[in-house]
Formats: structure tokens, C-alpha cells, sequence
């Protein structure tokens, strides 16, 4: 678009229109985003971040697939397992029946605090780099 | 069976989910309030509602009923359903948050900056959204039939009309509490009976349930032929990444303020469904003492429902069944709307505004465009549920988990983790898994079930058809570096960067 017009010709008019799609309103940019996006700096401790998000993620998945892909593994390949009680109650039944829930709990608080605090940390040094 | 009183039940939890709605109408007052329930949803009631609108016919009815039907081996079932919250929790709740994306095909657009991606998923949203449909209604038309005797169709039409009526009349924000207030009533319906149930059994010195070794011990129901253990596995992959995929459950993740909220909220759902899933057990394993065979035809789906009768005397049971029965009605409706609202909003974002804009030049109201939309979004899987065939309600939802599984799984997780992710990548990972996934279910449907490894594999799918979408993306992407939207390092940096900096 010129911001112009030549002297002789008739005003022009121009249609300006958004091409935005979608809701949202325009963000207004600040310094810090601003500093997170565009230097080099910011994008070098964004790309920590992300690697240690993902790092934090895999070995939850890790722990997780471990578990239950490591389950039906172990009672099909020692039989002994599948009879197993603890006490009365039989083993698969109760792993499977009760104390995975716990488990899978327990794992998502714990990836959830770990994760905040990774984000926590990130925002601190970033300000501070401001 | 007790009639009146489940009936009175039934209409009751109609009634107030139409109501809520109705009455939420008088905020919704902008298409956006329609949409995204202004965003002012706490982590807490919109666990609830991501519950309530996730427990379904299969949950309710179908996971007992499997556990009656299996024994052990159907345990996987509910710790599929649920894991796969934990999947979508480590890999892209706050990212998906942060993509401010509300469907799918709007993460993909958002994503890839590409117009065709977007009308993929579309497709493979409202197919999906189908899928989980049918077994609602079938939930519905056996339930009421079991109750009252009406014939099939009637209480499937029943779910039909209330859901079109709340999903017009009152958009997401309505959903947003009626699901979580469905949630507890759910929870209720399922864990006070039970409690009964399981104290009159201690009581009574009730029946312990007599079964062989097949149904209390892991892997020896079936014979070697079958691959149990291969299907188990299987199995738990495709719920386990289905969950991710599912749209009525993207769309919940818009109304968290932040993604440390969407993190929150998912915590906290995990533990509701945990909380659910453990009184199921009861159903499936007194519904085994009680009613040692059911009469040929009958549905083992209804097993959570017969169980009262069994064991309570007289007007008790007449009492518990109601509860059941409108249990049951409140899942079928709650997750029907869920299903409703997030196919209607793909309907009407991709198909019908445009197609409207061009038939009345624009004029006409954007709401009218969302009421159209809901009715589509029903009728169609209701009139198909009239045709399909029974399946079991807890398996047949998994054919919606492992097409969800191998096609927006990839896409979601290398979208959010992978800024290499092509246009083309990602179009032919989609393309891959829907083919695959749909081609071998519906090879399993028409071949019936069979032994040996080609049934194996058609019936469960998952294992192999996710790990060759993922691929496909992969391999396709890396040949096609010019395919890689220009924004993309942006666009992720946008996803994994905490709201306290961008809004500082």
C-alpha cells in the first residue's frame, strides 16, 4: 500500500479492511512479551523452557506407559501373579480396581506443580532480564 | 419393573436440564456468551462439568455391564478412560488453553495456517462426534424400554428433543453449569445405591458371585487364538490417546481462564472420575452374584439396572432403580449435549454460516445459524442409531476413542511439541489414520468377530494405526520443509509461554 498518492491524480479511495479471522481482539504488545519473542535472548530461554516442558511430559508418559503397558505384561508372562492375593482380596482386582486411580492422581498433581513451577521459574528470569 | 417412579425420575432430570438451560438464556445475550460461557468458569466447576459431561452411557451402564460380561480383563476399560485425561494433562492442556483455539479444526487453523487442514478436521470432528452419539441413544431407547416397556425408539427421542432444546436455547454457558451440577447427580444416582446395595449384602450374607478362573483372573477368559493380550494393549493405547482427540472435550478446555487453570481443572477431574469409576465395580461384581445368567438377549449393558431388584425387597428397589434410571438419563443427556455442542459448533462455524451467508447475503442472525446446526447435529447420529447394531455400550464408544486416538492425537501432539509439523505432514497424518482406523473397524464390523491375528488386529487397531499416523506426519513432514507454516516457531512459543508474561 503507499501511503502517497501522486499529486495529479484524483484521491483515491482505499478500502481497508481486517483479514482477521477468529474472536479475538488484538493484543497489545508489551516489552516483555516483546523481548520473549523477538530477540534472541528470549528465544533462547524459550527454547529451555520448552525442552524441559517436554522433558518434565516424556518421563510422566514414561512412567505411565511403563505402568500400564507393564501390567498386562507381567500377568501374562508369570501366571503366578494372576493369583496373588493380598490378604482377601486378589491382586489384579485391586491394582486394577482401586489403587491405579490414586496413582494416576498422584501423577497428575505432581507433573502439575512441577510444570508451574518450571513456567514460574522462566517468568522470574525473564522480568528480571527486563 | 418399578414404572411410575422411574418415569417421574426420568422426567424430573429432563426437566431441570431443560430449565437450567432456559434459564441460562437470559445471559446469553452475545454469540460469543453462546460459545465460550464468558470465560469465568473455576477450575473446580469445570472439572465437574469436563466430568459430567464425559460420563456417559458407557460409563454409567456399559463399564458394569462389561465387568459383569469379562470379569477382570473389562477393568482395563475404566482405567482407559480415565488415563487418558493424564495423556492430555502431560502433553497439551495448557498449551490447547493457550492456542485459544475452541474446536479442533480452530487448533489446526491456529496451527498450520491452512484452510484445507481446518475442513479435515471438520470432517473427522463431526464423525466423531457421531460416533460417541449412537451408543448414547441406544442407552436411552434399551433403558426406558427397561423401565416403563416403551418401545425402542421412544427414549432415544426423548434424549433427542431435551438435547436440541437446551443446546438452542442456551448455548455453552448454559452446559457449562448444567454439566457440572450432571456430574454430581451422576455421581449420587451410581454411589447411594450402591452403598445400599453392598449393606444389604453385608447384611444378608448375600450370594458371593460364582465364577471360574476366566473371570477372576487376568488373561484366562479367552482362548489363545484371540491375542487377549495383544487387545489389552491395544485397548488401553487407543483410550489412552483417544481422550486427547475427542472434541466434546477440547471444547472445555476454552472456559479455563488460563492454562495454569486448564492444568488445575484436569487434576481435578481425574480424581472425579477415579472416585466414579470405583462404584461401578460394585454393579459389575454383585450384578455376578445375583444374577448368575441373564435370559438370552438381554443386554448385560442392563445389569446396573436390574441389580436393586435382586437384592432389595419391595418398595426399596422401586426407590433405587428410579435413582438409576434417572442417573443413567442425566449421562445420556450430558453427554449428548457435550457431543451436541461441539458438533454444532464445527456445523455451524464450517458448513452452515457459509452456506447461509450465501443463500440469504448475510442476512441473517448468527444464533439462528447455531439453532439450525444443533438440529442437524443430532438427528443425524439418531436417525443411524435406529439402523446400528447392539454392541456393547463400553465398546462401542472405544470405536470413537481410536479413531480420535489416530488422527487428532498426532496432530495435537506434534503440533504442540514439534515446530517442524508441515501442512502436508500433518494433512497426511490425519488422512492415514482416519483410513486406517474407520477401514479396519469397519472391516471388524462386517467380518464379525473371529480368532487369530487378522481379527486381533481389525478389533483393536489402535496399536498399530496411531504409531503409522504419528509416522506418516513425521516422515512427511521432514520431505516437505517448505510446507511449514512461516509463524510456526511463534506460534509455539505463544503455546508454551505462561500468561503472566504475554499479558504483563
Amino acid at each position: 500500500m503507499t501511503s502517497r498518492a501522486p499529486r495529479s491524480a484524483p484521491t483515491q479511495r482505499v478500502r481497508v479492511t481486517s483479514s482477521r479471522r477468529g474472536a479475538s481482539a488484538p493484543r497489545r504488545r508489551t516489552a516483555t512479551s516483546a523481548l520473549v519473542e523477538q530477540t534472541e535472548v528470549g528465544e533462547l530461554y524459550l527454547r529451555g523452557l520448552l525442552r524441559a516442558q517436554l522433558r518434565l511430559a516424556l518421563a510422566v508418559l514414561g512412567v505411565v506407559a511403563t505402568t500400564l503397558l507393564g501390567l498386562p505384561l507381567l500377568f501374562a508372562a508369570v501366571p503366578a501373579t494372576r493369583e496373588l492375593h493380598l490378604g482377601p482380596l486378589p491382586f489384579p482386582w485391586l491394582v486394577l480396581g482401586v489403587l491405579l486411580y490414586p496413582a494416576m492422581i498422584a501423577a497428575a498433581a505432581v507433573y502439575s506443580r512441577q510444570a508451574e513451577r518450571t513456567e514460574r521459574r522462566f517468568a522470574d528470569i525473564v522480568t528480571q532480564e527486563r | 419393573m418399578a414404572g411410575p417412579l422411574s418415569v417421574g425420575t426420568i422426567a424430573a432430570v429432563c426437566l431441570v436440564t431443560l430449565g437450567l438451560s432456559v434459564f441460562a438464556l437470559r445471559w446469553a445475550r452475545r454469540t460469543s456468551d453462546f460459545y465460550v460461557a464468558g470465560r469465568v468458569v473455576s477450575p473446580r466447576r469445570n472439572a465437574a462439568a469436563i466430568g459430567g459431561e464425559y460420563l456417559s452411557a458407557a460409563s454409567f451402564l456399559g463399564v458394569a455391564g462389561l465387568i459383569y460380561d469379562q470379569g477382570v480383563d473389562a477393568l482395563w476399560y475404566p482405567i482407559g478412560y480415565t488415563v487418558g485425561y493424564l495423556v492430555l494433562l502431560v502433553l497439551v492442556a495448557a498449551p490447547l488453553r493457550r492456542s485459544g483455539a475452541y474446536t479442533l479444526p480452530d487448533f489446526a487453523e491456529a496451527r498450520l495456517e491452512s484452510r484445507a487442514v481446518r475442513h479435515l478436521c471438520s470432517v473427522l470432528a463431526v464423525l466423531i462426534g457421531w460416533l460417541y452419539l449412537i451408543p448414547q441413544f441406544q442407552g436411552a431407547a434399551f433403558t426406558l424400554r427397561l423401565v416403563t416397556g416403551a418401545p425402542l425408539w421412544v427414549g432415544a427421542f426423548v434424549v433427542l428433543v431435551v438435547v436440541v432444546l437446551a443446546v438452542a436455547a442456551g448455548g455453552m454457558r448454559s452446559i457449562t453449569l448444567v454439566q457440572a451440577v450432571q456430574y454430581w447427580l451422576k455421581l449420587s444416582a451410581l454411589a447411594i445405591p450402591a452403598g445400599m446395595i453392598l449393606a444389604v449384602w453385608w447384611v444378608t450374607q448375600g450370594p458371593t458371585p460364582e465364577v471360574g478362573v476366566g473371570w477372576t483372573q487376568p488373561f484366562t477368559g479367552r482362548a489363545p487364538e484371540e491375542h487377549h493380550l495383544y487387545r489389552t494393549l491395544s485397548l488401553v493405547v487407543g483410550l489412552a490417546l483417544g481422550t486427547t482427540g475427542l472434541p466434546h472435550v477440547v471444547v472445555r478446555y476454552y472456559t479455563n481462564p488460563d492454562g495454569t487453570a486448564a492444568r488445575r481443572t484436569t487434576v481435578h477431574v481425574l480424581a472425579l472420575l477415579g472416585l466414579f469409576y470405583v462404584f461401578t465395580i460394585v454393579y459389575g461384581v454383585l450384578g455376578r452374584a445375583y444374577l448368575p445368567v441373564l435370559d438370552a438377549g438381554v443386554r448385560a449393558d442392563t445389569v446396573v439396572l436390574r441389580l436393586p431388584a435382586e437384592v432389595v425387597p419391595g418398595l426399596g428397589s422401586d426407590v433405587l432403580t428410579a435413582a438409576l434410571a434417572g442417573g443413567a438419563f442425566a449421562a445420556f443427556l450430558s453427554t449428548s449435549s457435550g457431543l451436541a455442542v461441539a458438533v454444532t459448533g464445527v456445523l455451524n462455524q464450517d458448513v452452515l454460516r457459509p452456506l447461509l451467508g450465501r443463500v440469504t447475503a448475510g442476512d441473517h442472525s448468527e444464533v439462528t445459524g447455531f439453532r439450525l446446526a444443533a438440529v442437524v447435529a443430532v438427528v443425524v447420529p439418531y436417525a443411524v442409531s435406529r439402523f446400528f447394531p447392539e454392541v456393547p455400550l463400553a465398546a462401542f464408544v472405544t470405536l470413537a476413542f481410536v479413531v480420535a486416538a489416530s488422527t487428532f492425537f498426532p496432530l495435537l501432539a506434534l503440533g504442540v511439541w514439534w515446530s517442524r509439523l508441515s501442512v502436508h505432514g500433518a494433512a497426511a497424518g490425519l488422512v492415514t489414520g482416519a483410513v486406517l482406523a474407520t477401514g479396519s473397524l469397519v472391516a471388524s464390523v462386517v467380518l464379525g468377530p473371529g480368532s487369530g491375528w487378522p481379527a486381533a488386529l481389525l478389533a483393536h487397531p489402535a496399536a498399530w494405526t496411531v504409531p503409522t499416523a504419528v509416522l506418516t506426519a513425521v516422515v512427511v513432514s521432514l520431505a516437505t520443509p517448505h510446507g511449514i507454516p512461516r509463524t510456526a516457531t511463534r506460534t509455539l512459543v505463544r503455546l508454551h509461554t505462561p500468561e503472566e508474561i504475554t499479558s504483563r
